[in-house]
């Protein structure tokens, strides 16, 4: 009896104590995928910060890159009768089940940073995603801005040969080529998101290009590629960042470093700030009612060494990159 | 009287992989006119050769670690697991407590690695692709929690030279697997291990009964090949100055045992060759800077590797060269 008595009183202690201060505030349940890279890391880091800045009570679920385990937490956070839902789906198909769940407890889900299949359109709320064409568009935009005109040997650093955001950064930066005719793209590798690929990948285009003289530029699908290209330039004595000039996508501090140190050129931002927006869209459809678009896209952000990439490099170092 | 010399040829141990890598390297000047122009920049030679030759060395390592575990019948499939760990391990604490203690570590969790798949497949008797599974996939979590999920950057100079230094002008990290391959090949084949380690692959029962400790063979080529992949890790952390827990040594298994494989040594455990192991790892590498230097669009790097690797392999089997034989006798 005893026991029971005491099991009682703590489980009324554990619900005062999780109860909100007050009655406005929410609770969002956030389905992540695990910690597949740096980008993912940080990803969760701020959106616990962004919660914290709205006093939502986030109660983030570590999937360990398996949809069963994000279909089991979205079960769970429908139990627990959550205020809203937020999912990184870890791939595209699959989540029309679970999702109908969602619907029918009258819980909105919003998608961060990657999309569902469109037969689950009907099914969420709204999603934020960046948009990675478009992240490749402001790559070649940059490089175009800045050879002004001139004739740029372009070499590529392509991601994971058929992952999505390889074939969009490249789709996006090869539209700003189509219409500069200055700009060429002579060679294009996968180097896998990696540095040590991208080291390896720019050795060869180094050699195969008349030992870099003529390559004008590097353009990566991420950055850690860079990082490791911008080392195989320098073991080949040439001065990544004057001798040929480098943009990537991604904005990772270490790039921000090699920015300072005038070793890289540009970096195109893949904000890991995917909750900040999704949780202002959950607030306002919660408070008035307001339905946001389908689709609430991130900016993709430009940064050069007139950013001040030492205090950038500074304030995301934290993050978990 | 063609045929005959020709399947004598194919059948003379080594000859089939070492043309196969001239091959090779004949396409990648083919491809690539360059590709055996040498110089020297920052006292370090400079050329396509020299990338092969040290984006070989990962890989050869692991190869001449795995060549003794395929030679006792067993396999190791956390051999790039390890490589994380160490990788990770020494890149965690060369900045703040210098490479001694860094590399002791590091090459201390490959032994400590290569002790538990030992354990595992010796006394445990548990099969060696199951047991070293177990690692495979969990090497890469403890990594990944040493790393705490992201790229760990260091800068402590001696751990950089590691990868990226030089002695008198050869990379450093072909000087170490040059270093490694003589001191495996003089400890295996300048006593009779060598021999104990084949008879362990070739028939352990009937080993075991001739009086040999095959335990004690099986345990030791597994810390043997931990230890291998731990330096294998060191060196491919050094290389990018950093431990990326999530893809450093990802998927390098299965090129050590391709290596192996392409090098003669059977699956089936028994003979086995160091040298030709080197060789093996030396052709999968020599294609693949080749692939990087011909610019094809990279879809095609998988398909002509799996091409390579088919040909080399007919290449070896007696049963190819037979019908070789049969075929040029029909024609005669």
């Amino acid at each position: 009896m005893t026991s029971k008595a005491l099991l009682a009183a703590t489980a009324l202690v554990a619900i005062t104590l999780s109860l909100p201060a007050t009655a406005a505030e929410l609770t969002v349940g956030f389905s992540q995928i695990g910690s597949e890279s740096g980008w993912r890391a940080a990803e969760t880091s701020v959106s616990k910060s962004e919660a914290a800045k709205r006093k939502v009570t986030l109660k983030i679920a570590d999937a360990q890159q398996k949809q069963e385990n994000q279909i089991k937490a979205i079960r769970s956070f429908i139990a627990q009768g959550v205020d809203a839902i937020f999912l990184a789906p870890v791939v595209s198909s699959g989540w029309d089940a679970v999702l109908k769940e969602a619907k029918e407890a009258k819980i909105p889900v919003v998608l961060l940073d990657r999309d569902i299949d469109p037969s689950g359109k009907e099914l969420y709320l709204t999603a934020v995603t960046s948009d990675s064409v478009h992240e490749g568009a402001v790559a070649g935009e940059w490089l175009a801005k800045t050879v002004a005109g001139k004739a740029c040997n372009v070499v590529e650093l392509q991601g994971t040969v058929g992952a999505s955001v390889a074939t969009n950064r490249k789709k996006g930066f090869d539209s700003v080529v189509a219409k500069n005719a200055n700009l060429k793209v002579v060679r294009s590798q996968t180097g896998d998101f990696t540095r040590a690929k991208g080291k390896e990948v720019m050795e060869s285009f180094i050699k195969a290009e008349g030992g870099g003289k003529n390559i004008c530029a590097v353009y990566a699908h991420n950055d850690d590629m860079m990082v490791g290209a911008i080392q195989a330039m320098k073991e080949a004595g040439l001065k990544p960042g004057k001798d040929i000039l480098t943009v990537s996508i991604d904005a990772v501090p270490d790039i921000f470093k090699a920015i300072a140190a005038g070793e890289a050129n540009a970096t195109v931002e893949l904000t890991p700030n995917m909750a900040g927006p999704a949780l202002d869209a959950i607030m306002a459809y919660k408070a008035k009612g307001t339905v946001p678009p389908k689709w609430i896209q991130t900016e993709s952000k430009l940064y050069t060494a007139a950013d001040d990439p030492q205090k950038i490099y500074d304030s995301k170092k934290g993050l978990g990159y | 009287m063609m045929p005959s010399m020709m399947q004598r040829l194919l059948q003379s141990r080594g000859l089939a992989q070492i043309v196969a890598l001239l091959v090779i390297l004949a396409i990648d000047r083919a491809v690539s006119p360059q590709f055996f122009d040498l110089r020297m920049q920052d006292g370090r030679l400079f050329g396509s050769l020299i990338d092969v030759l040290n984006r070989v060395a990962p890989v050869a390592l692991l190869a001449l670690g795995m060549v003794l575990v395929i030679a006792t019948r067993g396999i190791d499939l956390s051999v790039g697991a390890v490589m994380a760990i160490a990788g990770a391990i020494a890149a965690s604490l060369a900045d703040a407590h210098g490479l001694p203690l860094a590399l002791a570590a590091a090459l201390g969790a490959g032994l400590l690695c290569g002790l538990w798949n030992g354990f595992l497949v010796a006394v445990l008797g548990i099969q060696p692709i199951v047991a070293t599974l177990i690692l495979m996939v969990a090497g890469r979590g403890v990594a990944q929690l040493i790393t705490e999920g992201r790229i760990v950057t260091f800068t402590a100079p001696d751990l950089v030279w590691l990868g990226n230094g030089a002695v008198l002008g050869v990379p450093t990290p072909v000087v170490v697997v040059l270093g490694m391959l003589v001191v495996t090949g003089a400890v295996v084949r300048g006593s009779a291990l060598g021999l104990l380690i084949e008879a362990t692959g070739g028939n352990a029962r009937a080993s075991e009964l001739a009086g040999i400790g095959t335990r004690t063979m099986i345990l030791a080529v597994y810390v043997w090949c931990g230890l291998c992949a731990a330096l294998g890790g060191v060196i491919a952390a050094a290389d990018i100055m950093g431990a990326d827990a999530n893809n450093a040594g990802l998927w390098l298994e299965l090129d050590a045992i391709l290596a192996v494989v392409i090098g003669g040594t059977s699956l089936f455990g028994g003979r086995f060759s160091l040298v030709l192991a080197m060789v093996g790892a030396l052709i999968i590498q020599a294609m693949n800077t080749g692939i990087l230097l011909s610019g094809y669009p990279p879809e095609f790097n998988l398909l002509v590797k799996a091409a390579v690797v088919l040909i080399v392999l007919l290449l070896q089997s007696p049963r190819f060269a037979n019908a070789g034989a049969v075929l040029g006798r029909a024609r005669q």
